[in-house]
């Protein structure tokens, strides 16, 4: 098995335009790293130069210690799956899962004991004479999944492997491949830019953002210490509130008082550089009026919308100048009009500085 | 994608504002325009069953006659006269190897050069998709006397090379295969890459299968393309045990009626027609699907 670093990798294509600006991870083995980010972030930029079919301009990629940036896909001993699945069309199943072991002389028997138990373990096994075309997207999913697993490689890659899967589908698949991935022990790079995905299979998160690594860590970590206001607002669904905070004009410069951008006053006591103010739907209460929790934040909001999920309802609300969305569970008693009163603790918000990173 | 299809989807649907009377219509226009087509053919089929005498003394009969073996063994072993003893099962062999020689060919050279021009980056890739286009301004005959003197140059006059090689590039099928090359998914080839299979391995598993209904397609347009040649084997051949059948029916016959010796020139018209109409019959399944079918 092996480890893969990256160490300040770029890609500049020749237009001149920059799709990754100098990106540095280390998984080690054994691990998945999740890359995740909106489109155009440079995530599949950044997970084709690690399959080396796209150049790294500078920087290194190393795998399992190697230095690989001028050796070919072939040799670098991953596998891949892609978004759209390319799997050989006028093969048959077998036959796409057997190709890559062909290629490199595997003997005839071993090749077919290792489709044939590859297709058990992912439930091909009567699927093995049928072509692409004959099979289902989650069958077809599955073989390309087959497809990477029968070289049994040092990484595997994957392309946004579930979006063109329907919803439960794509639950199912995203169990079964983390279970894969545990099972088998192989590193792993995983490019999505679902958020959802990316929590529940991550090891490793990297939160891309214009080319750039905006956070790296737990799933959790990141969700409960988000280092800016893109990955507060990426990560979660729905995402993080944000509120806009200015300090009050008059008031001292090194304990400034903040405002709300309608005007009206936090208080609370905040961090001299905040410029966001940020807590999770899950972390707001709704509480009785007139009630003031000492410490804690209070809104008042106005109900705009609501949002029965059946476990939890979202309720979307206008407050202090923003819009807010808090998560209450069970069925909602408020409706789109309705004035309540929302708490959130001191030790659930989140401040940001002007230029967005965690203050 | 697309969901894999039902059987027999698609075609069991009727088409829109298909009534009863409109299909006897349409029929009945099918069936007229067969007749206009189909007749001239009977009718020198019927031809080359009859003696000279009765073609030369109408009315010819409207059923075949009683000389069929007669003529077709004189026509293809006894050799026709005017063209020097040479007999008609030459002619076709000649025929056969020059417009399988220029099908194949083409379909060799330009299925290469497509892959090339679309699955490689290198040097002036645009520039060279360009001059081969530009070709397609340039047929046979407005190269005709540069390319004859090359060939009389090359000693390659009566031979099949000087039959075949001349005609064997194709702009028209390296266009095609650009097109459909094109339409292959980039993933594909990555997949490809990633499996472990280099320019050739790539060629020949996984393009030259998803290409095979297109180069059916072309295979019979191109047989058949090479089979009426005729001014080029006009001129690069003089032998007449070199030249082709299309060829030969012209010189045996006379500007005098009564020197040409029309059963036979209908047997050779016959055995003209008869190996183009059997590629057609025996690829046309291959032929309509890879007019229609994308096999994707």
């Amino acid at each position: 098995m092996a480890t893969v670093d990256l160490k300040d990798v770029r890609k500049v294509y020749p237009g001149g335009v920059e799709a990754v600006k100098g990106v540095s991870i280390a998984i080690p083995d054994k691990e998945l790293c999740v890359l995740v980010g909106p489109s155009g972030c440079g995530k599949s930029t950044l997970l084709r130069m690690i399959a080396g079919l796209e150049t790294i301009s500078s920087g290194t990629c190393a795998i399992d210690g190697k230095v690989v940036n001028a050796v070919g896909p072939t040799e670098r001993d991953i596998a891949m799956v892609f978004q759209n699945y390319a799997l050989y069309p006028h093969m048959k199943v077998y036959d796409n899962m057997a190709y890559g072991l062909r290629n490199r002389g595997t003997p005839k028997d071993e090749i077919d004991s290792r489709v044939r138990s590859t297709a058990k373990v992912l439930e091909l096994s009567h699927l093995l004479d049928r072509r692409p075309r004959e099979l289902s997207g989650g069958q077809r999913q599955r073989v390309a999944m087959g497809r990477a697993i029968v070289r049994n490689p040092k990484v595997f890659l994957f392309d946004e492997p579930l979006s063109n899967l329907d919803a439960k589908l794509r639950g199912q698949m995203r169990v079964e491949i983390k279970n894969l991935q545990r099972s088998l022990g192989v590193t792993s790079v995983y490019v999505t830019h679902d958020q959802l995905e990316a929590m529940t299979l991550a090891d490793i998160l990297v939160v891309m953002n214009a080319g750039l690594v905006e956070q790296m860590g737990a799933p959790l970590d990141i969700y409960e210490k988000p280092a800016s206001t893109f990955v507060a607002s990426f990560i979660g669904a729905p995402p993080m509130n944000l509120l806009a905070v200015t300090a009050k004009p008059d008031s001292p410069a090194n304990t400034p008082e903040k405002l709300f951008a309608n005007g009206a006053s936090l208080g609370i006591a905040a961090p001299v550089h905040a410029a966001t103010l940020g807590f999770r739907p899950e972390d707001a209460d709704v509480i009785g009026e007139g009630t003031k929790p000492s410490g804690a934040l209070k809104l008042s909001a106005t109900v705009e919308a609501v949002e029965p999920v059946g476990a939890e309802s979202f309720l979307y609300c206008a407050a202090a100048g923003g819009r807010i969305v808090v998560r209450v569970s069970g069925r909602a008693a408020a409706k789109p009009g309705d004035r309540l009163e929302v708490m959130v603790p001191a030790g659930k918000l989140h401040w940001f500085d002007s230029t967005g990173k965690r203050a | 994608m697309a969901e894999p299809k039902a059987p027999g989807s698609g075609h069991d649907k009727l088409m829109i504002g298909q009534s009863a009377a409109s299909i006897y219509v349409a029929h009945a226009i099918l069936i007229l325009g067969l007749v206009i087509v189909a007749f001239p053919i009977y009718y020198t089929f019927v031809a080359s069953t009859q003696t000279l005498q009765t073609i030369l003394r109408p009315p010819l009969p409207l059923v075949p006659g009683g000389e069929f073996w007669n003529n077709y063994a004189e026509a293809l072993f006894g050799g026709a006269g005017r063209l020097g003893g040479v007999g008609a099962g030459t002619l076709l062999l000649n025929t056969t190897v020059m417009a399988l020689g220029i099908a194949v060919g083409k379909i060799m050279i330009s299925i290469l050069s497509a892959y090339a021009i679309v699955f490689f980056r290198f040097p002036f890739r645009m520039a060279i998709f360009w001059l081969i286009f530009i070709t397609l301004m340039l047929p046979v005959e407005v190269r005709i006397l540069p390319t004859y003197k090359v060939m009389v140059d090359l000693g390659l006059i009566d031979t099949y090379a000087g039959l075949i090689i001349p005609l064997i590039a194709s702009a028209t099928a390296t266009l095609l295969f650009r097109q459909f090359f094109m339409t292959i998914p980039g993933e594909l080839v990555e997949a490809a890459r990633v499996d472990g299979a280099g320019p050739w391995r790539f060629f020949f598993d996984i393009l030259l299968p998803l290409s095979r209904t297109n180069i059916a397609a072309l295979f019979v347009i191109l047989f058949i393309y090479g089979w009426t040649q005729y001014l080029w084997p006009l001129l690069v051949t003089n032998r007449n045990d070199m030249t082709t059948i299309v060829i030969a029916l012209k010189k045996m016959v006379s500007f005098a009626d009564a020197d040409t010796q029309w059963h036979l020139v209908m047997v050779t018209a016959i055995l003209a027609i008869v190996p183009p109409i059997l590629v057609v019959v025996l690829m046309q399944r291959w032929f309509v699907r890879g007019l229609v079918d994308t096999e994707k």
